[in-house]
């Protein structure tokens, strides 16, 4: 009989594994579906620009001549099918005359597209709010530190970025992806220097100071603590000095947590939720201490704190006035 | 003159008050953290965080020597329970309530074999051989939250063991209260806690 329960129990929770079992397969998206109407077209432009070497016919050698593609110049075809501009054809952007091979030199002066060519005043991106985003930019420390250098495409590929925060229900993908822009230049004193002279700090040495620094790092963007924030846009471009990075817990770690108006403003509702958790859009991906309070635990502590206070202070009163 | 028996050894005197200070700090840091606001800071942030931490690991080795101090002398069966511990702790209850009132003699006198009534010893057990070890292991968890069973919990992992964590936490400290407050029924309201400074114990 015992040994049946045992049985019994041990079949219970070997199923009960697989109900607890994470969903690990994600959902499969559209990308890997994705046909552009302009690839057959495109794929001229990739059997180039999608090589490290290029070929061509040298008419003064009377021979094919195999060349590298400068590394600015390559562009990887997945990535670009991956890519938010997927659907453009590449010369939408560059001058149709780059249909013609070997390039004219003259094409080499054409002027490049800035992001607000296309998405100012556009009705279609009004929810971006790009105008504001470009004006938060020029603010930014990249900006004013940099001038003209340093563009939309500096952090923004054309050819590669995509949204995450809005798309990716995996948050801590789209956490890599965002911080991954940063670290391209902030964790690679080739581009770094390419802006600066400045030697890049080590990223790891300059957070020592953060608690759990792997944890935060896989949690939250950089731009949670190194921007400021502006209700108007949904990410902050406003990029801060050094100097002006949060470096206070609190602000993150308490009821009214900044995460809220930056990492997790896609999700964020005023309402508790029923289970009672204040902020609990935080809780499908971690547990943020001093943002994720319980209401009812909250109640029921204070509830169970004051009843023990009250019993020991009236038993404490009896023992005076009996004088035992 | 009362009588006096000497209850509390050197190794479990140190280790209480050792113990008292670190429940203390982790306490205060605890609820500092939990209900941090940048307008009412009780300790800051980081602070607590760092002493939090290094409170957690050195109650880790605390209990290690507790542990072992019951397992390898005589103390250890003072948390042994006796036969008809729920009639027991009804007796030592009805005590606390009605009979120290009227001046009743205590059910379960405190004597070298028997240093805790029925009700010290189940609140003893509960604390030191459930709360403390849960605390202790989900405050490892969190400072280690690559040990997290993420595999088994999913994401909820770090968010159950925060709950736990937090739930034992206020245990001990409701334990706390009421332990230092029945530390006053002793032959003077001040005597049980000179018996843990020098460990002598005076009969009430």
């Amino acid at each position: 009989m015992k040994r049946n329960l045992y049985r019994i129990l041990g079949v219970f929770i070997f199923f009960s594994l697989f109900l607890f079992q994470p969903n690990y397969i994600l959902a499969q998206t559209d990308q890997t579906q994705r046909i552009a109407e302009y690839a057959e077209d495109n794929q001229l432009c990739f059997s180039c620009h999608g090589q490290a070497n290029y070929y061509y016919q040298n008419d003064w050698m009377g021979k094919k001549v195999k060349e590298r593609m400068n590394p600015y110049f390559i562009v990887d075809s997945v990535e670009y099918y991956q890519s938010n501009h997927w659907k453009f054809s590449c010369r939408d952007c560059h001058s149709a005359d780059y249909g013609e091979f070997p390039h004219s030199g003259q094409l080499r002066m054409e002027p490049k597209f800035a992001c607000l060519d296309c998405h100012a005043g556009d009705e279609q991106y009004a929810k971006f709010n790009f105008e504001q985003i470009e004006e938060d930019f020029h603010k930014s420390v990249h900006s004013s530190k940099h001038s003209e250098d340093f563009t939309c495409w500096m952090c923004h590929n054309p050819h590669s970025y995509k949204i995450n925060a809005r798309t990716n229900e995996n948050m801590a993908d789209f956490i890599q992806y965002d911080n991954e822009i940063c670290l391209t230049c902030h964790a690679d004193i080739s581009k770094y220097q390419l802006l600066t002279t400045m030697e890049n700090p080590n990223v790891l040495v300059t957070h020592n100071w953060l608690p759990n620094q792997v944890l935060h790092f896989k949690k939250v963007r950089c731009i949670e603590c190194h921007t400021q924030i502006n209700d108007n846009t949904l990410v902050a471009h406003n990029v801060r000095p050094k100097e002006e990075a949060i470096k206070l817990c609190v602000v993150c770690h308490s009821k009214e947590s900044r995460l809220l108006a930056s990492l997790y403003k896609y999700q964020f509702t005023n309402e508790r939720s029923i289970t009672g958790f204040s902020n609990e859009a935080m809780l499908e991906e971690s547990y943020v201490i001093g943002a994720n309070r319980n209401y009812y635990l909250n109640v029921i502590s204070i509830g169970l704190f004051v009843l023990v206070f009250l019993g020991l202070c009236i038993h404490a009163f009896l023992r005076i006035i009996i004088k035992h | 003159m009362s009588e006096k028996i000497y209850l509390y050894p050197v190794w479990i005197r140190l280790w209480h008050w050792f113990n008292a200070i670190l429940c203390l700090l982790l306490i205060f840091t605890g609820i500092s953290m939990q209900y941090s606001d940048p307008a009412l800071p009780l300790i800051r942030f980081d602070w607590s965080v760092s002493i939090h931490n290094i409170a957690g690991i050195i109650l880790v080795l605390s209990y290690i020597c507790f542990f072992l101090g019951n397992f390898l002398t005589p103390n250890g069966r003072q948390y042994f329970l006796r036969k008809g511990i729920v009639k027991n702790l009804i007796m030592q209850a009805r005590y606390y309530a009605f009979g120290i009132f009227k001046g009743e003699n205590p059910p379960f006198p405190i004597t070298k074999e028997h240093k805790f009534n029925p009700l010290q010893k189940f609140s003893y057990i509960f604390v030191m051989y459930v709360t403390i070890p849960l605390v202790v292991l989900t405050g490892i968890m969190i400072l280690y939250p690559e040990f997290l069973v993420i595999d088994f919990f999913g994401n909820k992992a770090l968010h159950i063991t925060h709950i736990i964590h937090v739930i034992m936490g206020f245990i001990v400290s409701l334990f706390l209260i009421v332990h230092i407050y029945f530390c006053t029924i002793g032959h003077t309201p001040l005597s049980n806690f000179k018996g843990m400074i020098n460990g002598y114990h005076e009969i009430h």
